[in-house]
Formats: structure tokens, C-alpha cells, sequence
């Protein structure tokens, strides 16, 4: 089965601070991580190889030049081979550009490779943008059947197929499709495994090509800000929540008597 | 550029109203009420788009809770979810009627499907919108969201295609006052996606042990985390808790992933995004993931034992003690004043 899993290096929103001053995001010395879900995603595809050795898994990302230190963490863990696509007539694209994009990168490996890939694997969303839009409109661009909020992923016997256990409101569903198809991963109960010393060297010795936009055979009009529907207007750190009241009485049966009288008087209770 | 998919006919807002068993889901009716405001700043009307199967409930819940007119797409095979028939039938319904705006709930079957509505319009969609006018300068909507796991607003416009699409987080909008007095057209469309064209196949449905919570539509919650410091907390203190005020239990993922309550349970960007009128914190740190999904929550109440954690900047009020003394202590002051 070849597998490509679509991955994007994003800051960890975990640790993201405020300028007090300026009430704006300090991007400053926030590491680059590869967004959480996604590495549940390349953990998803990489449990699938354990099993079958002939599995091929292909990492890709769009971005700067940078996210090529988050692809290198990709192939200590997992991944065969990894693509970048980067181009400033990528930038400032919104999550249909980006569809459009990584749908067309996606052509282009697959004629680089000599091979065709039956499964695309996202992470449910990535942490930055947040809008979980991306793994759906590539499917849609490619015109493939899609499972999200995918918990565990495997092929069928005949590998023609792939099961999702879909998490919902309510517990979860067993669902089929064909390959090709799209799956977008959630948080599992386990976590993504650790590159080993040997794995690690490995990564860093690997030769990532770089695609441009005209590699990918990208209509520019159709890319970057040229091709998003959507404008980001104004963006502003959300007004700050006085923290209330803090209630320490002499023993925690005064604190629970003032917040139930306080919680009374307001007519929450 | 990007074309004009079209120009829109009217003026007409659009809520989708998810159903399940033929009956309205609350994020949908929730979705009314901005819905008519942006129609009638617009000039146009109200419109409830329900798609499923038996959906006569669904119907009378939209008009009771403000549709102007209702588009009902009715059929076996909308009975059960599927991206490809629900997506077929709203690129329809949309291409007959152009309306200028369509608001679908950001959960997690409307975050399926509203990027696989747009990507085939080819037209802008916003993403679990926190809240929604409409932009002077341009007459469109402002779709504003959180970003970066919430530490960062943004205000979109999708200002050159049609229909502007935007999901909304659940629980933020509150529902009108029903009345079923109120009477509204309501317009048949006869659209049948081929039932063998259906390209997901369930197999099987697995429901999660022990009884169901509805977190999404519960006014209160009442929360566990780490600070419980194993599972037998949830019975003896949280639950009893919970009882008392006429609410439901929640959890941090640390809870979950400790294996001491069912992810069902789970509040946050990986869980559930909840809106009650009251939420209680207990030995919850507030972790920016958590905060994601509980942060607009009317009343925030926490009792953490650490004055410094994180939650106590997002509480109305907050107990510095262990939960263990406070919650019964609470518990038994609700209850003495019941009897
Ligand atoms: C504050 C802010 C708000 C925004 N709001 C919107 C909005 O409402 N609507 C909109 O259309 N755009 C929006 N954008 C733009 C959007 O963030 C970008 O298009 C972004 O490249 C993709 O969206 P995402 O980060 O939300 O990814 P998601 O859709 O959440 O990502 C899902 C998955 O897609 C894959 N993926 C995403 N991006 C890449 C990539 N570059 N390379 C490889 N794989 C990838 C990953 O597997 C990821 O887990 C916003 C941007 C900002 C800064
Ligand atoms: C990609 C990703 C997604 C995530 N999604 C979610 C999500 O959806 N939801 C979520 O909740 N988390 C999520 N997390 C995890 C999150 O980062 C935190 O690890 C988690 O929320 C911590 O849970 P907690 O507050 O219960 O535990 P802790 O952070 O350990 O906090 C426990 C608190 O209990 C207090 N305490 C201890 N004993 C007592 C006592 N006896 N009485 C009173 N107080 C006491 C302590 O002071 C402390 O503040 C996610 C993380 C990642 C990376």
C-alpha cells in the first residue's frame, strides 16, 4: 500500500506567549513542531507498515524552506521518502489554495515516484490555522471518498480497501471505502513512537527534493492569496477574561459556603 | 483570480440543520438566531435547509425557532450521514437558489462536510466562527474565529465568491425562544442521490460503555482532571456533584487518557466544545486545550488547590483548595436547600 501523509511544521500554539505591550502573538523562539495530529497521522500509516513491509509511506509538505527540518523528524519516524513544496505563489494561501495545491503535489509524486498512492492521511487539524478544511478539499479536488476523526486505520486483506474507526458524538463507527481515499486523524489513546539514534542520523543525511510551483504544474491563479476565497481582515488577541474573584476562606467548608451563596446571589444556582 | 462562482439572487441566509432520527440538532436551531440577524441587516430571509430522512420534528423545530421558509430534502438516503449524498444535495439546493450566505454548525459532521461543500463551489469557508456581523465597508460577512488554539482572533471576509460559507462553534449562539405558533413556507426539493454512489460502507457501530452524556447541549457541567488523582474521584465526588446542580460529567484529557472515564466525556480542542450557562472546573489546570473547548462557557467556576494555574484567569470564580473538601462541601449546600 503507498501512503502519503500531508504534514505542516506549525509554532507550539502550547507555549505561544503575549506581548503584553502590544497584546500581540510572540512568535519569537516558539520552537517548530510538526502539528500534533499529524504525527498521529504518520503514526496511523506507520503501524500499517509494521505490518506490511511493503508499504511505502511518502511525507508532504507546503511551506518554507524551514518545514524541511519537520519533514527530516518525519523520515526518523517512519516516513520513506519526503517532498516539500515551496514557492512564493504558495504563500498566504487559504485551506482551498492549499487543497489545490497539495492535490497537485500530489500528481507530481506520483510521477516522480512511478507509483500511485492509495491513501492520503491528515491530521484532523493543524493547530495553528485550526480549521480542519484542508484533508477534506483535497479530497474533494481529487474527487475521493474521505473518513474523518479517524482513530485507527488498516487495509483490508485485499488492500483494495481501507477501515476507519471514526470517533462521533456517541461512541464510534466501523466505516469502509475504496482506495483511493482520504483519512483524517484525531488523538488515539497511544502516542507517536521515538526516532531511534540509528533512524535519526538516517533522516539527517536524507536528500528532500523541493518542489516550485511550476514543478507541481500549478495554475498561479489559482494559488497562494491570488487563489483564497477568504481574506484574513484583522486579526487581534482576544480580549483577556479578568480572572475573578479568588475565594480562600479559613476552611474549605467557609470557601464552598461563600461560593454557593455568591453563585446564589448572581442566580447561577 | 478565482471566478465568480455567481452572483447571488438573493438575499437569503441560509442555516443547515443537522438532524438525527428526524429530529433538529441544537447547533443547528442555535445557528437561527444569528441567521436572522445577518438576514435582516441584509434584507432577506431566514432560510432552514434540512437534509435527512422522516423530518417532520426537524421542520417544526426550524419554524418555531425562527426560519422564514424551510428547503427539506427529504429521503431514505439521507438517513444516515454520508459526505457524498449531503454534499450533493446542498451543491444543488445551492446552485438552484444562489444565496449570498449559508451557516452550518462546526461540528463534527458539519467540519465534514462544509470544506467538501465549499472546495466544489470553489468558494471561501471560515472555520468554527465565534462570531458573525457584517463588515461596513464591503456588506459582506465578517466571519470572526479563534486561532492558535485560541490565543489569536481573527475577522475573515470571503469578499469576491458566492455563497460565503462559514461553520460555527456549537453552544456560542444561543436559541431563539421557540414558538410554535409561527407558521413558514416550507418547499419540497426533490433531489435523490443514487443510493449505490454512496462511496463509505458502515459496517459497524460501536457505543461507548455506560450511559451517553450530551455535553454539547447541557447547561451545566461539571468537570474532572488530573487533581482527582485516580477514577473512584468521578463517583464519590464529581457525579454527586454534578446531580446536584442538574448537570453532566466532564473531563480533561489527562482524566481520559489515564483510562478513568470514557473519552466521550472529554472537553477541549480534542473533545468536545461546550457552552453551558455554568461550568465547574475541578482539579483542572486549564491547559490552552482544554480552555478551547470550555472557554465559552457563560459561568466558569474552578477549585484547584494551586492559586498560579492557568484556569483561575478564565474563571467568574475561583476556590484555591482541594476539591476533595470543597465539592461535598458544596454538594450537601445545594442539596440542604433543595429539601
Ligand atoms: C488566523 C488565521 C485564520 C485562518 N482562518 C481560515 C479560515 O477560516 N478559512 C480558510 O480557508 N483559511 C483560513 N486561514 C488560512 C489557513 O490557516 C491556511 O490555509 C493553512 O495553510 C491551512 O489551514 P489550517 O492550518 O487550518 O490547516 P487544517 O485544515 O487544520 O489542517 C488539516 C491537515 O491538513 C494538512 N495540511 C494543512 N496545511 C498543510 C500544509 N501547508 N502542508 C501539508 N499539509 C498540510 C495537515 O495534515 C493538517 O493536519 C487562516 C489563517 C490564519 C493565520
Ligand atoms: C494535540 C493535543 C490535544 C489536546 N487536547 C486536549 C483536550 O481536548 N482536552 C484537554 O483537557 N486536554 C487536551 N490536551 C492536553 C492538555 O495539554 C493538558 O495536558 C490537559 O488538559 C491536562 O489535564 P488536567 O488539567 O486534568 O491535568 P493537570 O494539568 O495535571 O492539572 C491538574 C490540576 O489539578 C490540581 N490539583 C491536584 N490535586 C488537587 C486537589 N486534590 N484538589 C484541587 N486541585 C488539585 C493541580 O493543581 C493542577 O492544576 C491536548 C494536548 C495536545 C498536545
Amino acid at each position: 500500500m503507498n501512503i502519503l501523509v500531508c504534514i505542516k511544521q506549525v509554532p507550539d500554539t502550547t507555549i505561544i506567549k503575549i506581548d503584553p505591550e502590544t497584546n500581540t502573538l510572540m512568535r519569537e523562539g516558539v520552537p517548530a513542531i510538526v502539528s500534533p495530529f499529524d504525527a498521529y497521522a504518520l503514526e496511523a500509516a506507520a503501524r500499517i507498515k509494521d505490518k506490511d513491509k511493503d508499504t511505502k509511506i511518502v511525507v508532504l509538505s507546503m511551506g518554507p524552506e524551514q518545514a524541511l527540518a519537520a519533514l527530516k523528524e518525519c523520515l526518523s519516524v517512519g516516513g520513506d521518502k519526503a517532498y516539500l513544496v515551496s514557492d512564493r505563489a504558495c504563500g498566504g494561501s487559504d485551506t482551498l489554495a492549499t487543497g489545490y495545491i497539495l492535490s497537485k503535489a500530489k500528481e507530481k509524486i506520483e510521477e516522480l515516484e512511478g507509483i500511485k498512492f492509495d491513501m492520503l492521511m491528515f491530521g484532523k487539524q493543524a493547530i495553528d490555522g485550526d480549521t480542519a478544511q484542508v484533508g477534506p478539499q483535497v479530497a474533494e479536488d481529487l474527487d475521493i471518498p474521505q473518513v474523518t476523526y479517524a482513530w485507527e486505520v488498516w487495509p483490508t486483506e485485499d488492500g483494495k480497501s481501507v477501515r476507519v474507526k471514526k470517533e462521533l458524538e456517541e461512541g464510534f463507527e466501523i466505516l469502509e471505502m475504496a482506495c483511493p481515499c482520504a483519512v483524517t486523524v484525531t488523538k488515539p489513546d497511544y502516542e507517536p513512537r521515538f526516532p531511534t539514534i540509528k533512524s535519526k542520523m538516517a533522516a539527517n543525511k536524507a536528500k528532500i527534493p523541493v518542489l516550485s510551483a511550476a514543478d507541481c504544474g500549478l495554475d498561479v491563479e489559482r494559488s497562494g492569496l491570488k487563489g483564497s476565497p477568504t481574506k484574513v481582515k484583522k486579526s487581534f488577541t482576544p480580549p483577556r477574561k479578568e480572572g475573578g474573584l479568588k475565594i480562600k476562606e479559613e476552611t474549605p467548608e467557609e470557601s464552598a459556603k461563600k461560593l454557593y451563596d455568591l453563585l446564589k446571589d448572581k442566580g447561577i444556582i | 483570480m478565482l471566478q465568480t462562482s455567481y452572483e447571488a439572487k438573493t438575499k437569503d441566509v441560509w442555516v443547515f440543520i443537522e438532524t438525527k432520527d428526524g429530529k433538529a440538532r441544537n447547533v443547528g436551531l442555535e445557528l437561527l438566531n444569528p441567521g436572522r440577524r445577518l438576514a435582516g441587516i441584509q434584507g432577506g430571509k431566514a432560510v432552514a435547509l434540512v437534509i435527512g430522512h422522516n423530518c417532520e420534528d426537524a421542520v417544526k423545530e426550524a419554524i418555531a425557532h425562527g426560519a422564514d421558509k424551510v428547503l427539506l430534502v427529504d429521503n431514505e438516503v439521507y438517513g444516515h450521514y454520508s459526505t457524498d449524498a449531503y454534499t450533493a444535495a446542498i451543491v444543488h439546493c445551492v446552485e438552484a437558489d444562489c444565496p449570498t450566505t449559508i451557516l452550518m454548525g462546526a461540528s463534527p459532521l458539519g467540519r465534514d462536510l462544509g470544506p467538501r461543500v465549499a472546495g466544489r463551489l470553489k468558494t471561501g469557508l471560515t472555520a468554527d466562527c465565534t462570531s458573525l456581523d457584517i463588515d461596513e465597508a464591503t456588506g459582506k460577512v465578517a466571519w470572526t474565529r479563534p486561532a492558535f488554539g485560541g490565543n489569536l482572533m481573527a475577522t475573515i471576509l470571503c469578499p469576491f465568491t458566492f455563497p460565503q460559507i462559514g461553520t460555527c462553534r456549537p453552544g456560542v449562539n444561543k436559541k431563539l425562544e421557540a414558538d410554535y405558533s409561527r407558521t413558514a413556507e416550507v418547499e419540497k426539493v426533490d433531489f435523490v442521490f443514487p443510493a449505490d454512489k454512496i462511496r463509505i460502507k458502515l459496517i459497524e457501530t460501536i457505543a461507548e460503555e455506560g450511559e451517553k452524556v450530551d455535553l454539547e447541549g447541557a447547561e451545566i457541567i461539571v468537570s474532572g482532571g488530573r487533581g482527582l488523582g485516580g477514577p473512584e474521584g468521578f463517583e464519590t465526588t464529581i457525579k454527586p456533584l454534578a446531580d446536584a446542580l442538574g448537570g453532566v460529567v466532564g473531563s480533561s484529557r489527562a482524566a481520559v487518557d489515564a483510562g478513568w472515564i470514557p473519552h466521550s466525556h472529554q472537553v477541549g480542542q480534542t473533545g468536545k466544545t461546550v457552552g453551558p450557562k455554568l461550568y465547574v472546573a475541578c482539579g483542572i489546570s486549564g491547559a490552552i486545550q482544554h480552555l478551547a473547548g470550555m472557554g465559552s462557557s457563560d459561568f466558569i467556576v474552578c477549585i484547584n488547590k494551586d492559586p498560579e494555574a492557568p484556569i483561575f484567569g478564565v474563571a467568574d470564580l475561583g476556590v484555591i483548595g482541594n476539591l476533595y473538601d470543597v465539592c461535598p462541601a458544596l454538594t450537601k449546600l445545594i442539596l440542604a436547600d433543595k429539601d
